[in-house]
């Protein structure tokens, strides 16, 4: 994919306050010099190996496979630190503010997971660290909320708007506006500003690099589909980045929350890549979730991390092109992969990664005879929220 | 000169008219009429809060330009908004709407001179002026660029951070009105919110100070009286100086 300038066809861009216009071009300059550094690389991959636990295993998942009537793998990021692929990118831009001499880190976070690996980082590489978060997101991950905190991290409660990530991102903007300075705003997706999508893809694409050597060895060939959930796409465009010359299906599965519907205010789902428009948030021309007038409508998840009225830019762009695939997968599907997948294969997935999950066990037909789900994250966080569910 | 910037729509839509006339009777060169948006990053609390008290009460582009048709006055009146709104009517139709409307000039708070072109062609086939902003951490060079593409009047970002009102004015305003050199008007905005900033603004070297969220404050309380007070007030201190 040709970047200039963080384009992506029509998609992308900067659309920021003026204020962030030399920050962000600092913080372009400064990733693009050190991802070549040779001790920028050598603290990454040791971060990345012994702290974070990377190569994550690519998992042949018998009983699932059974089910589904295909051979089916797993890539277990859910087995990283943390327990979800955002450590990739936390530790990354962790290191890179550390190197740029910034002192603090801040960051948004809707199902915590970021919040956390942004926790981690700062708390492994000694930079102080404070994370906004939806009041909504707070209360309904409230253990991710302790474990931040247990590891020195202050977590913001958010009041404004739908209260969830857009909001979320919207105060750590304002928040950067002010203290660019000595602070880093550590994004967690592919979301945002030009250089966050490049920066957060490349970060991630160590998923589908390991994901590629992973099943060759394993099968001696590429797999037919690879299925992963989309929040703002960091996950997905990780695992897909190793496969895009490929003739390998390429699914991206967003929320369908209650149904692909609106009224003035709510989207009943977040799948901005499935039914949005064009449009600009969080200083990114993308596919959102918009009224009439350009206002930003609340998206609706089961899912905190899938909860998100917008898209990276780059997604967006793949998806017209249809080189990926845009696929939704509903609350009462995403459940449903959860259930199961902990049943057959003793492994909780995030209710994020159960999107793609359980639109594999909708459509296994679509799949081909080999394929593989990015496991985005595992499902601890989830359980108040899936007893609740439950209990009704 | 004094500007003065609300949010149209609060306390509702059809305000707006008798609000400029408000502000223009007390004081106000220029106003600024916020089209107020879901997600205004550039804004703090103050703005944020107008911008959802004016978005609750029915306020929406179409309204936003047929209020401003209604609105009769001598002084500029300059559109502030966020460019999605823009983007999503179509940048085209959006100019038109303005200068038919009567609108002079737009202030894009999240549109960088970088992002402006499909804006800025429009508005310079249309006669309107596309104001840039220069914040305090804007390079020299790029300052040079933007005083040369800005039109109207260059909007100086008195400090780093979103707006909101607050008291004192830091050197690096007065550094920042110093190293803008340009024969463009120069208006300095942003946490601007008493009659002594507004003199200080001018004494420094500005041609206008902004006035926001101190309006924006008055106007969510209801006290109408305060506002034409401080209004007046500020364009009182910029006339003396002091
Ligand atoms: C486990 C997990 N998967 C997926 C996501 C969605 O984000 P993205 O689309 O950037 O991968 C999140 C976000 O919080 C997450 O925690």
């Amino acid at each position: 994919m040709i970047v200039d300038r963080g384009r992506f066809g029509g998609y992308g861009g900067s659309f920021v306050p003026e204020t962030l216009v030399q920050p962000l071009a600092e913080l372009e300059e400064a990733y693009e010099r050190l991802k070549t550094d040779p001790d920028f690389k050598n603290i990454h991959e040791e971060l990345s190996r012994t702290y974070a636990g990377r190569p994550t295993p690519l998992y042949h998942a018998r009983s699932l496979s059974k089910k589904l009537g295909l051979k089916m793998y797993l890539k277990r990021e859910d087995l990283l630190h943390g327990g979800a692929h955002k450590l990739n990118n936390a530790l990354g831009q962790a290191l890179t503010a550390k190197m740029m001499g910034k002192t603090r880190l801040i960051a948004e976070t809707g199902a915590g997971q970021h919040g956390v690996a942004t926790a981690m980082a700062g708390a492994n590489l000694g930079l102080e660290t404070m994370v906004y978060m939806g009041e909504v997101d707070i209360r309904r991950q409230e253990m991710n909320v302790y474990r931040m905190k247990l590891m020195g991290t202050e977590v913001v409660p958010v009041y404004t708007g739908s209260r969830t990530l857009k909001d979320a991102i919207n105060e750590a903007l304002r928040d950067w506006t002010a203290s660019y300075e000595y602070t880093h705003y550590l994004l967690g997706s592919i979301a945002g500003p030009h250089p966050y999508p490049t920066m957060v893809k490349d970060l991630q694409s160590v998923i589908g690099t390991e994901t590629r050597d992973q099943i060759l060895k394993a099968e001696g060939r590429l797999p037919d589909s690879i299925v992963a959930c989309v929040g703002g796409g960091s996950n997905a465009m990780g695992i897909f980045s190793g496969f895009f010359q490929d003739e390998v299906n390429l699914i991206a599965v967003e929320a369908g929350g209650t149904g692909l519907t609106c009224t003035s205010k709510f989207a009943n789902h977040g799948a901005s890549l499935k039914v949005g428009e064009d449009g600009i948030l969080h200083g990114a021309l993308s596919k959102i979730l918009q009224d009439p007038y350009g206002q930003i409508l609340e998206s609706h998840s089961l899912a905190p991390g899938l909860d998100y009225p917008g898209v990276g830019p780059e997604l967006a762009r793949l998806v017209d092109l249809g080189r990926v695939r845009s696929e939704v997968a509903d609350d009462e599907v995403a459940m449903e992969g959860f259930r199961v997948l902990s049943r057959l294969e003793g492994i909780i997935p995030a209710l994020e990664s159960a999107h793609a999950v359980g639109y594999a066990l909708q459509d296994p037909e679509s799949l081909g005879d080999l394929a593989i789900i990015n496991l985005s994250g595992r499902g601890d966080k989830d359980l108040a929220t899936v007893m609740q569910r439950e209990a009704l | 000169m004094l500007i003065t910037y609300f949010c149209a729509g609060d306390p509702d839509p059809q305000s707006v008219p008798r609000m400029v006339d408000l502000l223009v009777r007390a004081g106000a060169d220029v106003v600024e009429l916020g089209l107020p948006h879901s997600d205004p990053i550039a804004d703090g609390p103050a703005i944020q809060a107008a911008s959802q008290r004016a978005i609750e009460a029915g306020m929406n582009t179409d309204l936003y330009f047929e209020m401003i048709s209604k609105t009769e006055t001598d002084v500029p009146l300059v559109f502030m908004g966020y460019y999605n709104m823009i983007f999503r009517r179509g940048v085209e139709r959006f100019a038109q709407d303005c200068a038919s409307s009567g609108i002079t000039g737009l202030i894009v708070p999240d549109l960088p001179m970088d992002e402006a072109g499909p804006l800025k062609e429009a508005c310079t086939r249309l006669d309107l002026d596309l104001i840039y902003l220069v914040a305090p951490n804007t390079p020299p060079e790029r300052i040079e660029s933007i005083v040369e593409e800005t039109s109207g009047f260059v909007y100086l970002v008195a400090r780093s951070g979103v707006t909101g009102a607050r008291r004192d004015l830091l050197d690096e305003t007065k550094d920042l009105i110093d190293r803008v050199k340009t024969d463009v008007p120069k208006a300095v905005g942003f946490g601007i919110s008493t009659p002594e900033q507004a003199a200080e603004v001018i004494r420094s070297g500005a041609d206008a100070a902004i006035v926001g969220s101190a309006c924006v404050d008055l106007i969510a309380r209801g006290d109408l009286v305060g506002l034409e007070r401080l209004v007046g007030e500020m364009k009182e201190a910029i006339r003396r100086k002091t």
